[in-house]
């Protein structure tokens, strides 16, 4: 929106590709490479020349990848500002963290398509191509919006909402003490602002550290592969890793504890967790191996329920299909090169389905697309970091609104100019409505007039 | 219709608040002026409380001074009572407030405009606009003459199809004891406005000779009082206090008992009442825990029994109020001079005009204060100097004067009033302001006297006055950050004493101000030079050096905002023909056609998407 800000993005499709780029737009785009990046000449980069060096974190000095470097000065770029590309090893996380490194030493994330409309805006694509732009924004505007439904209903803007309800409150009661002085309202207990005003900031902590060293990024995400035995889970497994690691055979239970392994599915690390086959077992070694996968069953973030389609739907599948009752799972229905025989209840396609076959390798791609895009939604859509890239955008939402509530910590409470410590408050609000809709004076004033008894 | 000779550039219908600074500006700027009112007794009439300022509402009149209105100059001539409000708070919410006598700011205010050159005033009621091609051309009035002018400004305050309510008796009226204003309404609907009904309230007013005073708690103003000009030197006029009542639980019985009777309860009333204004009743029932309501007996005039009871608003019948205010300790055997009553009136939702205040609908019609939906003396007083001061440049062929979010509160009013419209009375608050640390009270001058002397409002001596004081802060603050501590050994005592003994040679004087534990005063025992100093100057360069962390911040926010404010949208701009808006935004930006980006980007549900895809529009010279 603000062409001043330098603006952030990945711009290669997010996957395993050789190379990922990071390309930064903007008056600070330089400034923030001679920041992170090793290989400039000590005068600084020339426009329009690749360098070789690596991606450091300035403040860690961590080394974060090798990467080539190009700055193309203004006016000779795409949008006519300064351009800076960053071109690292591709992977998702690598990139994503190469862009964070970025964004962390200000830039901002780019809105979709905001690189074409600055482009567009600076006088740099002529006005045969406008439509096109709107074309693009809109089409971009069209997935976000989806992107946008799914978050409102999703977790995290609940979480977010939530925060924000909390910190309105404290504003309300600050700005009713600062507006309506002659109405004897009296500014509440400071222990009890401050108090609400840690909680929300402990959330919001809570929060970033589900971004940043929560489960998907530190180790990945884990898949908990499950069946009745002789389903072919291990040969799924196996047919994932492309190498055979699990012992295959065709006498049911072979498979009698968990066997993990870490397979890189389009640079997303996904640890596979092979299962003893449920059952209704007697044999006690293959009870034990069954009771650790339904322990398990909770503590995966998705579950593989594999079922041969080449047998009847039977009351095996269904004790399996009880005990994933409530948990994320896909049906994946293996040997699907033999005639299929399953009937497969109603109520289990809703989950997500796909058709395999382990031995063939057919469906495998598909399988690996569902398994990705149901971690980065979207990413598989137009093959563009849609996610990612929110997910980014979100965290920086939330990493300024907690930088807002520390610094309110800071002074509060204090003894003469509460109203410049309120703007932390209502910047802290700003920042989260960004990934939840703002907040307007109105909505202040509707919580003042209900609470405090207003009118002299 | 007889038309009357001679033709005016800028005809205000209406003398209150706001039509009283519309015809000042209009008449200094030098245009001929004619300001038509019902009843020329009654200009610039406080028809509710005789108070001026409080929280922002003080802020807006320090802006109309500073802009060269005339309010300010009129309570410093006529308060009986000045307070600085939020005194323990910070700079940015301490607000000006006073009693007024309001016999004599009525007086005094007729006196101005008699005195005023270039300025006709008449007493007439307005009928009906008179409109060609889409272009006002003059206004009739009900005695069948046709006075024509270049532009007009409609400031009708509660008088459009007025209807008072005491109990569940109601009769027409613009404010008790005024004929309503029947005709025009009717005309603005013709003309394709949207018209909607409001309502407010006023206390009784009562009998001082009948109140016990010995039994309340009295309420003085400041000592010494401060005025609200930037011209005024001195208050000289004796000050008054006001006493503070409470309601009590048999007050709070009597209203209970009597809601049925009440207008507002029995569904009589249809216009929409301020939250924050409620009467007494709306208290009693939406807070029923509280156990008591505070009241402020405000005197209405140095020679006057009659005293306000603020915040005692009601609508119930006239035996009702009796008891009610009967009920209150000192008020035992109070008598009422005046009912309390509401008052429901026309108001055209402000979407329809632009921020230079001129209708969408009628060019060179202008509309300001309550006919805009807003309520408060001060409010509307801002929008009549204002749409006074654009009348005259539409006249002299130049552009409006637009005060920006960031400029002003006289900018955030009119911009509310356009992209949110006004379904409530809309009054100003500081929490309105996204850029409330930069507009105190304390700098609207360095905000606005060179705007209000360009165009021509501001006197030549009060504008040299401002340039001096302008350059001695400018000065001092460089004075301060260039001069370094070099303390004597008396200096090091005190130093120590203050908790600054880590404190060497070398630190600015500006460091040092920036501690939030030390003052100018501190300052002085170190640095006698600053006491030269006039108390303004000190103010503004202390305040601007503690608080510059956050007023950088804020300047930053509007730097950001600055590129949407200044993309202006074509007025003929055809949204049926943009591509990619969902059917809910265009039918947003089609009722209100905002003038800006900006505009466009605060309308209630127009997307961030929504203004990228304008904004490429507008570039590429699309929709048009």
């Amino acid at each position: 929106m603000y062409l001043k800000d330098t603006i952030a993005a990945i711009s290669t499709p997010i996957g395993e590709g050789g190379i990922g780029i990071v390309r930064i737009s903007g008056g600070a785009a330089e400034e923030i490479a001679g920041n992170i990046f090793s290989g400039k000449q000590s005068g600084g980069m020339q426009s329009h020349r690749f360098y070789y060096g690596e991606i450091i974190d300035p403040e860690s000095g961590d080394v974060l990848d090798e990467a080539m470097v190009v700055l193309m000065r203004s006016p000779r770029s795409y949008t006519r500002e300064d351009v800076v590309e960053i071109q690292c090893h591709g992977g998702y996380l690598l990139v994503r963290k190469v862009l964070e490194l970025v964004i962390r030493c200000g830039a901002r994330c780019a809105e979709p398509g905001e690189f074409t409309r600055r482009a567009f805006l600076n006088g740099r694509i002529d006005l045969l191509q406008a439509e096109a732009v709107i074309e693009v924004i809109r089409g971009k505007t069209e997935a976000a919006l989806a992107l946008a439904q799914h978050q409102r209903e999703g977790h995290l803007s609940k979480r977010i909402s939530r925060i924000k309800e909390g910190l309105l409150t404290s504003l309300a009661f600050i700005e009713a003490y600062l507006d309506f002085p002659e109405d004897d309202i009296e500014l509440p207990d400071c222990r009890q602002i401050e108090t609400s005003i840690r909680e929300s900031l402990a959330r919001i902590e809570e929060l970033l550290d589900g971004f940043s060293e929560g489960k998907v990024l530190r180790e990945g995400v884990s898949v908990l592969i499950a069946g009745k035995p002789n389903v072919g889970k291990s040969s799924l497994l196996n047919t994932l890793l492309r190498e055979k690691r699990a012992i295959v055979t065709s006498v049911p239970g072979t498979t009698r504890d968990i066997i993990e392994e870490v397979v890189n599915i389009k640079g997303l690390p996904v640890k596979l967790l092979d299962t003893a086959g449920i059952r209704d077992s007697e044999d006690e070694i293959e009870m034990e191996g069954m009771r650790l996968t339904l322990e398990k069953i909770p503590l995966a973030d998705l579950i593989l329920f594999v079922v041969d389609a080449s047998r009847p739907f039977d009351y095996e599948d269904i004790l399996i299909k009880e005990a994933l009752c409530g948990h994320p799972f896909l049906l994946v229905l293996n040997k699907s090169d033999l005639p299929v025989e399953a009937v497969v209840p109603d109520d289990l396609g809703s989950a997500g389905t796909i058709s395999i076959s382990a031995r063939s390798g057919e469906g495998i791609e598909r399988l690996r697309d569902s398994i990705f895009s149901l971690f980065i939604r979207n990413g598989a859509r137009d093959g563009r970091d849609f996610t990612a890239l929110s997910q980014v955008r979100h965290r920086d939402a939330l990493e300024r609104a907690r930088r807002h509530l520390e610094s309110f910590l800071q002074s509060f409470p204090a003894e003469t100019a509460i109203e410049f410590v309120a703007l932390d408050l209502r910047d802290a609000l700003h920042a989260l409505g960004e990934v939840t809709g703002e907040t307007t004076p109105d909505d202040i004033l509707d919580q003042i007039f209900s609470r405090f008894c207003i009118g002299k | 219709m007889v038309v009357y000779e001679k033709q005016y550039d800028i005809i205000v219908v209406g003398a209150g608040h706001a039509g009283c600074e519309a015809a000042l500006a209009g008449a200094r700027m030098g245009r001929s002026t004619l300001l038509l009112s019902i009843n020329l007794d009654a200009v610039a009439l406080m028809s509710c409380n005789p108070s001026i300022g409080g929280l922002a509402k003080g802020h807006l009149v320090r802006e109309i001074d500073a802009l060269g209105g005339e309010m300010g100059k009129m309570i410093d001539a006529t308060g009986i009572q000045f307070r600085t409000l939020n005194t323990r708070k910070g700079p940015a919410v301490r607000a000006s407030r006073a009693q007024a006598d309001k016999q004599l700011y009525r007086a005094r205010m007729k006196r101005v405009l008699e005195n005023q050159e270039n300025l006709s005033l008449k007493q007439g009621e307005v009928t009906a606009l008179c409109v060609v091609e889409g272009e006002v051309r003059g206004v009739d009035t009900r005695v069948g003459v046709r006075f024509l002018g270049k532009t007009v400004i409609l400031t009708t305050g509660t008088f459009l199809r007025g209807l008072i309510h005491v109990g569940l008796t109601r009769y027409a009226g613009g404010r008790a004891g005024d004929l309503p204003a029947e005709g025009l309404s009717d005309s603005l609907r013709d003309l394709g406005f949207e018209v909607g009904r409001l309502k407010t309230g006023t206390p009784a007013r009562l009998d001082g000779r009948t109140i016990d005073f010995s039994r309340l708690e009295a309420q003085y103003g400041d000592d010494p009082p401060i005025p609200f000009s930037f011209s005024t030197l001195k208050i000289e006029r004796p000050q008054l206090p006001c006493h503070i009542v409470y309601t009590n639980e048999r007050t709070h019985e009597i209203i209970r008992a009597n809601l049925d009777r009440s207008p507002l309860y029995g569904g009589v009333i249809e216009g929409v009442g301020p939250r924050y204004c409620p009467s007494i009743e709306d208290k009693v029932v939406r807070f029923p825990e509280k156990e008591r309501h505070q009241s402020f007996l405000e005197p209405e005039g140095a020679d006057t029994i009659e005293i306000y009871p603020s915040g005692l608003s009601t609508s119930l019948p006239i035996d009702v109020q009796f008891a009610l205010y009967r009920s209150i300790e000192g008020l035992e055997s109070v008598e009422i001079m005046r009912p309390a009553y509401a008052i429901e009136y026309d108001y055209v939702d402000p979407i329809q005009i632009h921020s230079s205040l001129e209708t969408k609908p009628v060019r060179n019609l202008y509309h300001a204060g309550q006919i805009n939906g807003t309520s408060g003396y001060e409010e509307a007083a801002a929008q009549g100097l204002m749409a006074g001061i654009n009348t005259a440049l539409r006249v002299q062929g130049k552009e409006p004067l637009v005060l920006g979010r960031g400029e002003a509160y006289i900018g955030v009013l009119i911009d509310d009033l356009v992209t949110l419209g006004a379904r409530e009375p809309y009054r100003m608050f500081t929490s309105r302001a996204e850029y409330r640390l930069l507009l105190r009270e304390d700098n609207a001058d360095l905000r606005l006297r060179e705007k209000g002397h360009a165009v021509g409002l501001v006197r030549e001596d009060e504008y040299e006055g401002f340039l001096e004081k302008r350059a001695l802060i400018v000065a001092e603050l460089e004075r301060l950050r260039s001069e370094r501590l070099a303390p004597s050994e008396s200096d090091r005592v005190f130093l120590e004493e203050h908790g600054l003994a880590d404190l060497r040679n070398a630190v600015s004087f500006e460091h040092l101000l920036r501690r939030p534990d030390f003052s100018y005063r501190d300052l002085e025992k170190l640095d006698s030079r600053c006491l030269s100093l006039p108390e303004t100057v000190r103010e503004q360069v202390e305040i601007q050096i503690k608080y510059q962390g956050y007023i950088d911040r804020q300047l930053q926010q509007i730097e950001r905002s600055s590129k949407l404010e200044s993309c202006r949208i074509p007025e003929s701009f055809d949204y049926s023909a943009l591509q990619g808006l969902t059917a809910e935004v265009r039918e947003k930006l089609m009722r209100f056609r905002p003038d800006t980006l900006g505009q466009a980007s605060r309308i209630q549900g127009v997307t961030p998407a929504a203004i990228s895809i304008l904004s490429v529009a507008i570039k590429a010279g699309r929709g048009k």
